[in-house]
């Protein structure tokens, strides 16, 4: 058994927490069976597990959220029972969420004094609040409303927030999820600050690189166990893997000998106003995608993805049809439902909203973008035995896990309603795959089998678009890179030119318009 | 000690069943204090409003009778409120059916017209509050106007054409000067189907508008694209379904249903045109609609509900002297109770000990 304290500077002292044998039942179902943890101040220590391995009921209990049903939690050595967040909040734990709570027509200043207990007028709370953003080098518009801010900025928002209340422990759940390298490193910049004013952080992660990188202790959950505490300096990551997964890991692996085809996606010169005041102009975008091929577009989020795959799919319509070439045909004005019909399927970024309707069945998500063209419809009439067919057919291909046959979208993990989505489209064996985010926050083991099907799905003869802002993902699967910023989108470069650096710079917006690239870096 | 809210995990499918039920209890308890506050008493006065009208046959089929216009408006209601579409003005949509049908009823009187008469009455009435209904929908979509407000004032439109018509150009000449048309001729009335009784066809209708309902929503793709787009408006869009088209659709259904429902109610029931021919029924829709759930099962029950206690009111008035008006304050209770306990179903209350920890330390 290794030292749990790496360092060990910690001889004589409590721990800041420590979890004594933490459990918690959900019917029969132990989410976390007797869990000990410890953690001490001015230490980064990761949490690290699949999906339902327990990590978010363990930080659930420690935050406040829900009660243990046995065991309990001591702060600084006393044992203490949380009532709720706010309580854990006053005792000096702070948490980010994964997903995160924000009101999207609040402005900046105002989600966070939602998110504050004290009492300070609302005037010298903004003020600290962008003293706190500039100290820690967050940078943040108080006065901005939260639906113009991109993915990366709500999380700052959210670690501002916590960072507001000064907590002694701070609990990150997958802050790099959404992050680009760049934006990661500024993260753990900002964390190793906070370890060295003294504060403690668990982090939840399963990017073993990351953790390795960061972290001074790692614990290990598998099926609401705990499996081991370790210094995961000490380990490899594949140690780390066998560990969290309990075997190995598949690895994603292209069939050799991949043939592009015909061209299946084709945009000419598209360029598209914003719909919001703060959207982004799409500027003459152009690129061409075989049949056998993945496209890889990377980019700092916020740079008009968001607005691509909206002109993509047909949410957003362009008055010239020839902008969008879909299988030959120009289907720049045509409907999503049209586009679907074309042979095109479309994953987008956030699952529940977007790629679901939160509170209806799987078979009902199965049906939202099935209707268009796989026969679940006839004569206006829905076929609910074709429509559980896909759940059962997506759940048995992609390995869903769920409680029931056909539970609410909104009680499945995210990994598991990703495989779900990703799923529910290939299995309608799409011409044209566009996918945005494809493992945003999908542990390890879901990321692996989510990549290997677009890969398969590209062996069968499909042009696939993937939009990522994780480069490891792009450069495991992409044929070719191309970065998108400020609304432009670069010439691709093939995967085995696209070297970090050079990525990074076009992410930047260097290659582009120098001038630009000095303000990139500053927004 | 402190009372929270808990958001479940998963819809309680169990509330969703029950919380009407709660929330009927709770009015019932708030209306005995109320009965015993006006110094009735309370006991009486619940048995005159719920068990006494079910005592009776002629009760009886007076319930169904009151139950139709509900029913058939508050289908047309769920449709709109499950698409997000707020349709406050189904007591508009329901006068100006009545207006448009009884016009055909009023041309084609003392004439010898025949069995058309009934059918055209139905349709021109259907087709008048669709379009009624059509004006707040397409304010909505093309101008963003809130159908909650422009569909609520068209109501008094309606209500003083209404008035306008019967005490003017369509005044009985023979009705002693009072507001009101002259007697429907036998074919401009809906047939009743018990001969001598109260119950006429246009609960055969209602039923049947329940049963489509039930179809469209649970069976169809339409039904489907009703619920998607008020469940989760971006993931609708993303399916490719328009929710503009659903306000226009649901509303001209909505509409279509009330205006069917207000000829039904002149030319059945009440066989002329007068003011006064509506106790609110087209608002009264809305707590039916709410406390159905949206389904039109439940719809169907929460109708029959709510017609017993418009005909318990009635007893009670004549019984006991309690005030017609009572039983508006008793349906006002009830959907603010239904509105309240549907909060059950995505959250759970919880009991939460702050001082437990107080105690263990101490122990």
């Amino acid at each position: 058994m290794l030292d749990p304290t790496p360092n060990g500077l910690h001889s004589g002292e409590a721990p800041l927490l420590q979890t004594v044998g933490l459990t918690k039942r959900y019917g029969d179902f132990l989410a976390n069976d007797c869990i000990d943890i410890d953690v001490w101040p001015k230490e980064i220590h990761a949490l690290l597990g699949e999906n339902g391995a327990g990590k978010s009921t363990l930080v659930k209990a420690i935050y406040g959220l829900i009660q243990p049903s046995a065991g309990e939690i001591r702060w600084q050595g006393a044992p203490i029972v949380l009532s709720g967040p706010s309580e854990a909040r006053s005792r000096g734990i702070g948490m980010v969420f994964q997903h995160f709570s924000l009101f999207d027509n609040l402005t900046v200043a105002e989600n966070v004094a939602l998110g504050l207990d004290g009492k300070e007028s609302f005037k010298d709370m903004s003020a600290r609040l962008e003293q706190v953003s500039k100290t820690y080098g967050l940078p943040l518009d108080p006065r901005r409303e939260v639906w113009q801010l991109s993915v990366g900025e709500r999380q700052r928002i959210e670690i501002v927030r916590a960072l507001m209340q000064d907590p002694k422990f701070l609990i990150l759940d997958e802050p790099t999820a959404v992050l680009t390298p760049q934006e990661a490193d500024q993260l753990f910049v900002v964390l190793e600050r906070l370890k060295a004013e003294g504060r403690a952080i668990l982090y939840i992660s399963h990017k073993l690189e990351e953790v390795k990188r960061l972290c001074d202790t790692a614990t290990i959950l598998r099926g609401g166990k705990k499996i081991q505490t370790c210094n995961p300096r000490l380990e490899t990551a594949a140690s780390l893997a066998r560990m969290m997964v309990g075997g190995e890991i598949k690895e994603v692996k292209s069939a050799p000998g991949r043939q592009t085809t015909i061209p299946r996606l084709v945009v000419n010169d598209l360029s598209l106003a914003p719909d919001e005041a703060h959207g982004v102009r799409l500027e003459h975008i152009s690129f061409e995608l075989k049949g056998g091929e993945i496209l890889g577009i990377a980019g700092v989020a916020g740079n008009g993805q968001d607005e691509l795959f909206a002109a993509l799919s047909g949410e957003r319509l362009s008055k010239d049809p020839g902008t969008v070439v879909i299988e030959g045909i120009a289907a720049g004005h045509l409907s999503i439902t049209r586009r679907r019909k074309l042979g095109a399927a479309f994953v987008p970024e956030e699952r529940l909203g977007h790629g679901t309707a939160p509170r209806m069945k799987l078979s009902e998500n199965a049906l939202l973008t099935g209707h268009a063209a796989s026969g679940m419809v006839n004569h206006g009439f829905i076929d609910t035995a074709a429509t559980l067919k896909t759940v059962d057919k997506a759940t048995e291909t992609f390995d869903v896990r769920k409680a029931k046959r056909d539970p609410e979208a909104a009680s499945l993990s995210g990994g598991n309603l990703q495989k779900f989505i990703v799923g529910r489209e290939i299995l309608r064996n799409p011409a044209v795959l566009v996918v945005s985010q494809p493992t945003w926050g999908v542990d390890a083991g879901a990321a692996a089998v989510i990549r290997q099907a677009l890969l398969d799905l590209a062996t069968a003869g499909a042009a696939v678009l993937v939009t990522s802002q994780d480069l490891d993902e792009l450069t495991e699967i992409a044929d070719r890179i191309a970065v998108m910023f400020h609304g432009r989108l670069s010439e691709p470069l093939a995967t085995r030119d696209a070297t970090r650096e050079r990525l990074g710079l076009l992410m930047g917006g260097s290659s582009l318009e120098p001038k630009e690239a000095a303000h990139a870096v500053g927004a | 000690m402190q009372l929270v809210l808990e958001k479940r995990a998963e819809r309680s499918n169990t509330i969703a069943l029950v919380s009407p039920l709660i929330a009927i209890g709770l009015t019932i308890v708030t209306m005995t204090i109320l009965f015993a506050i006006l110094g009735k008493n309370p006991l009486l006065a619940l048995h005159a409003y719920f068990i006494a009208p079910l005592t009776d046959g002629y009760s009886l089929q007076e319930i169904a009778v009151k139950a139709t216009p509900l029913v058939m408006i508050a289908i047309g209601l769920s449709l709109c409120y499950l698409a997000n579409a707020w349709n406050i003005g189904a007591e508009g949509q329901f006068l100006i059916g009545a207006v448009a049908g009884s016009w055909i009823a009023v041309k084609t009187q003392g004439t010898d017209a025949g069995a058309w008469v009934l059918p055209a009455m139905l349709l021109v009435a259907a087709a008048a509050g669709a379009v009624y209904a059509l004006i707040p929908a397409i304010c909505k979509v093309k101008f963003g106007a809130s159908e909650i407000l422009t569909s609520l004032m068209l109501v008094y439109v309606a209500d003083l054409l209404l008035d306008y018509l019967v005490r003017g150009p369509w005044r009985d000449p023979n009705g002693f000067n009072f507001p009101t048309t002259a007697e429907f001729d036998p074919v401009a009335t809906v047939p009743l189907l018990i001969e001598g009784g109260r119950l006429h066809l246009g609960s055969i209708i209602a039923l049947l508008v329940v049963a489509a309902a039930a179809i469209l929503l649970g069976r169809t793709i339409k039904g489907f694209e009703i619920r998607v787009v008020g469940a989760a408006p971006r993931a609708a869009r993303f399916g490719g379904f328009n929710a503009n088209q659903l306000v226009i659709l649901t509303f001209a259904v909505s509409g279509a249903l009330a205006g069917l429902a207000g000829i039904i109610e002149v030319a059945g029931p009440v066989g002329h045109l007068q003011p006064g021919i509506s106790p609110g029924y087209g608002f009264t829709a809305i707590i039916v609609a709410f406390l159905g759930r949206l389904n039109p099962l439940g719809i169907l029950i929460a109708g029959l509900f709510l017609a017993l206690t418009f005909i318990g009111g009635e007893q009670a008035q004549i019984a006991m002297k309690i005030p017609l008006d009572v039983t508006k304050v008793f349906q006002g209770i009830l959907l603010f109770y239904v509105l309240a306990c549907d909060s059950l179903i995505l959250y759970r209350f919880k009991l939460v000990f702050p001082n437990r920890q107080v105690a263990r330390g101490a122990g």
